[in-house]
């Protein structure tokens, strides 16, 4: 049964065409790449998957039940989470209160007992306080729990949004370029990242990137945009020598 | 210099010490409504410093709720002293022709309360308009809350009208103010540093990844507008029956200025700034009361001074430690230690 | 039918004085994203330089228009300087509680030297007309007419001028204008000149058509132009005319059929509705943000 089912998917802006009949299916575990060149409506996919955006038409269904319409908390909750291509951590808070935030959906005291301290409230805290300090552990995070999300370097940012969008307990990950402004070793790095990440929580994970050696290396397959139109799909070895995709990369003259 | 520094350190630590003992808290609510209740009967600190420390309490409670919105969420209200209002006529409609002269005294919180969830109710109905606007936009819906608040009591002759309300019994001594300052200040504190403090929080950082990372932002925006305008309420009806006469001018936009410039004095997203901006701001009046019109110059100047060389306030988004929940720093020092367990077991 | 026409002559006076007064807010608004607070205070110091200039000096109308202008836009430029040039990468806030403080201090300042409401003396002949029961006096023509005319040149100025399109360059992107040779500093004095000016504009005619002065008369009106520039739209320049139009309108049309405690509460309730209806003001655009 595919996890996710995305078909028709069409977005307007005010007359421009952002996403133009975007067709997915994905089984869960698999890792698809989205690539395109810019403005080819990628990060516009993700903003409507996650309910950013309202879709002017088309239908998501996450395990067959109908997602377009939902409030972006809602499809958290149902299990889908994400990253951002220009990293949107809370800079001011903490690295420890980033992840606890995240755990907010699974908090099971009511408001009354955090104004008074009474009931489920100590013992929700320190669960929750714990399991972030375990995810922040496992991503070698916790050395830093205390200091603001803003002092961290980039890599580690990276990294600690990737943790958050985890802390929400999703089935589907979405990471807009995970890579960006990375050097070669780095990129390795962040292929085994990626690949221990879906082994380890095993998420599905849908990814953005422009980095060639990282798609090509870790995607099981691979939709590339244009304009927002879909103009193509598969394996990345038929991909790679598609004409239609090196056009779009590359230029009409080149290509020719 | 570096002996006054260590003297410094030294008391410091031993001032840590002794707030982080755990029956810290309880002895010094104990013992301060003792000594508030000592204050009021015996009369051993004069009425005129009393009536001040009544004034200090009752800005305080503003304060910490103001910033809430303020400073927590990000948000620009100027409306505070609209709920402020609602509180002050609740609980004063209520003392006034509801309860018999002979229970006032005993049922005095209960008005107070009554006023507090009037002003929270209202709270509810301005968190609304913040789901979908912000910033300056909702500067403006809180602007134009707090003038028709104040239009509509001037318009309903049976609370006074322009002429306002009066004939309150003095009910505000400082033992109650003492304990519903103590008290607003507590659960703030608990609401900040719990799961929806965070989601305030997060809020004001980014509001849409916090969307995207499960906050349920209309649920956090309610909880806060309503806590906000909740003690608001609280510290209008206190404030009513000090002075035992209000009017709807007493509550216009210059009172939600004068609520603002604590909050930015004190700094933002801070419960000691606020303490500490509503301390200094009301004592400071006081002091340069005899400059006469010169005093509200001197102080308009130094707030620009201020913001000019520190623009977040005081003590802008820090946090004394006083306020910051121990059970946070023993569960992480817990962890810490099973962690460190766990890697000395396994070599 | 003829009191309607009156009322809407007031309106149009009321409205015109407002809209003078949000232009100056929407103007630094639009250039510095900063609400100056200060403005209502300012339009009350022209108000004052009007009665100084009218009083002691004797002067007659233009030159007491003119002299109050420059006096409030030299006044504007040198807060901007010493209080809001500080603060212009703090945090929005901050400039706005200083905005506040200054106010206070105008405020007070003023209090200080004058502790009684001043009556500005008569500075225009004030002939009336009558038709029938409608009566149009020269000065609701003055007023309206001085207006229209500050408000087209204000809009030539941004429209067509260098620095117009130097002011409407800083409001979509400070950090790339001084790269274009343009010194930012000169164009936000400018700015701020002119947006002051005009609201000491305002407090003349103000003065002329409601003469009693206070110091304190500047807080409801400043809050009340604040809001018809957000209504319109706020750093929408004609947004700002048509907020202010609006909220004159309203406030004349309400006093008319209403018993006039009620003017301020209709008036406030219908803005709300109308922010409601349209979350950005009239001709505002929300900025999308890009996920």
């Amino acid at each position: 049964m595919p996890l996710l089912e995305i078909s028709g998917l069409t977005h307007r802006f005010a007359g421009l065409c952002a996403v133009s009949d975007f067709n997915l299916a994905i089984e869960p575990h698999e890792l698809i790449g989205v690539i395109g060149p810019n403005g080819a409506g990628k990060t516009t996919v993700f903003n409507l998957i996650t309910g950013v955006y309202r879709a002017s038409e088309g239908s998501i269904k996450l395990n067959k039940q109908e997602i377009v319409g939902l409030t972006p908390h809602a499809i958290t909750a149902l299990g889908i989470a994400r990253t951002f291509q220009n990293i949107r951590l809370f800079k001011e808070l903490s690295v420890l209160d980033n992840v606890r935030i995240a755990h907010y959906g699974q908090i099971a005291y009511t408001p009354a007992e955090a104004l008074l301290h009474i009931g489920r409230f100590r013992a929700e805290e320190r669960r929750i306080t714990n399991q972030a300090l375990d995810l922040l552990s496992v991503f070698k995070l916790d050395d830093s729990a205390g200091e603001k999300a803003k002092n961290l370097p980039y890599g580690l940012q990276r990294r600690l949004e990737i943790a958050r969008a985890l802390a929400t307990g999703p089935g589907l990950l979405l990471l807009d370029e995970p890579a960006a402004g990375m050097n070669p070793n780095e990129i390795i790095q962040m292929m085994e990242f990626i690949g221990w990440i879906r082994k380890t929580f095993s998420v599905t994970i849908i990814l953005i990137e422009h980095q060639m050696r990282l798609v090509m290396g870790i995607c099981e397959r691979l939709v590339v945009l244009d304009f927002g139109a879909t103009i193509a799909q598969g394996l990345p070895a038929e991909i790679q020598n598609n004409p239609k995709v090196m056009e779009a990369y590359l230029g009409e003259e080149v290509v020719q | 210099m570096a002996k006054l520094f260590a003297t410094y350190y030294t008391l410091l630590t031993r001032w840590h010490t002794l707030t982080g003992c755990k029956y810290f808290w309880p002895v010094f609510m104990i013992a301060g409504l003792g000594f508030c209740i000592a204050a009021s009967t015996f009369e051993f600190l004069d009425l005129y410093l009393q009536l001040i420390l009544i004034y200090v309490g009752i800005n305080i409670i503003l304060t910490v709720s103001l910033n809430l919105i303020n400073g927590y969420m990000g948000e620009f209200s100027v409306g505070h002293a609209g709920f402020m209002a609602m509180g002050a006529y609740i609980a004063s409609l209520l003392t006034v022709h509801v309860i018999p002269p002979s229970v006032q005294n005993l049922l005095f919180p209960l008005a107070i309360l009554a006023g507090g969830i009037g002003a929270g109710l209202i709270g509810f109905l301005v968190a609304i308009p913040s789901f979908k606007t912000r910033g300056d936009y909702l500067a403006i819906v809180t602007l134009a809350f707090c003038m028709i608040v104040k239009s509509v009591l001037e318009n309903i002759d049976a609370v006074g009208g322009p002429r306002g309300l009066l004939g309150m019994e003095k009910l505000t001594t400082l033992p109650w103010v003492f304990f519903w300052t103590v008290l607003s200040v507590w659960v703030i504190r608990n609401l900040v540093y719990s799961n929806f403090g965070r989601g305030v929080l997060s809020i004001r950082e980014d509001e849409i990844a916090s969307d995207l990372m499960s906050v349920d932002t209309r649920q956090v925006k309610i909880i806060a507008f309503v806590v906000s305008s909740f003690f608001a309420g609280i510290a209008g009806g206190l404030f009513a029956h000090a002075l035992q006469f209000i009017n709807p001018r007493m509550f216009d936009i210059l009172k939600s200025t004068d609520i603002l410039i604590m909050v930015y004095l004190g700094g933002i997203a801070s419960i000691a700034g606020s303490i500490i901006g509503a301390v200094i701001y009301t004592i400071l009046l006081e002091i340069l009361r005899p400059l006469g019109v010169w005093r509200m110059m001197l102080m308009p100047l130094m707030l620009v001074l201020l913001m000019i060389y520190r623009p977040r306030g005081i003590m802008g988004m820090r946090e004394t430690r006083l306020f910051e929940p121990l059970r946070d720093l023993v569960t992480e020092k817990l962890w810490r230690n099973k962690k460190k367990g766990a890697a000395d077991a396994a070599p | 039918m003829s009191y309607i026409f009156q009322q809407i002559l007031n309106a149009l006076q009321l409205g015109s004085i407002y809209a003078l007064i949000a232009l100056g807010y929407t103007m630094v608004y639009g250039i510095l994203t900063m609400i100056n607070f200060a403005h209502g205070d300012l339009f009350m110091v022209g108000a004052f330089f009007c009665f100084l200039l009218a009083f002691y000096l004797h002067l007659s109308f233009i030159p007491t228009l003119l002299l109050s202008m420059l006096g409030v836009a030299f006044l504007g430029v040198i807060i901007e300087r010493l209080a809001y040039k500080p603060l212009r990468n703090a945090p929005r806030v901050s400039a706005i509680i200083t905005a506040l403080g200054v106010g206070l201090f105008l405020e007070n300042f003023t209090l200080a030297l004058s502790p009684y409401p001043k009556h500005i003396p008569p500075l225009l002949q004030n002939t009336t007309w009558t038709f029938g029961a409608l009566s149009i006096s020269s000065l609701q023509i003055i007023v309206i007419v001085l207006s229209l005319l500050l408000m087209l040149i204000l809009d030539f100025i941004v429209q067509h001028t260098k620095a117009g399109m130097a002011m409407r360059a800083i409001s979509w992107d400070k950090t790339i204008v001084p790269l274009m040779g343009v010194s930012v500093d000169k164009i936000i004095s400018l700015t701020f000149a002119i947006g002051t000016g005009l609201g000491g504009a305002a407090g003349v005619m103000y003065g002329l058509a409601y003469p009693v002065i206070d110091p304190y008369m500047g807080i409801m009106v400043g809050w009340k132009a604040f809001i018809c520039a957000v209504v319109g739209g706020i750093g929408n320049i004609r947004g700002a005319m048509i907020g202010g139009f609006i909220l004159g309108g309203v406030e004349i049309m309400v006093g008319a059929f209403f018993p006039s405690t009620y003017r301020d509460f209709v008036a406030f309730t219908l803005l709300l509705i109308l922010l409601i209806v349209r979350p950005y003001g009239i001709l505002g655009k929300p900025h999308p943000q890009k996920v």
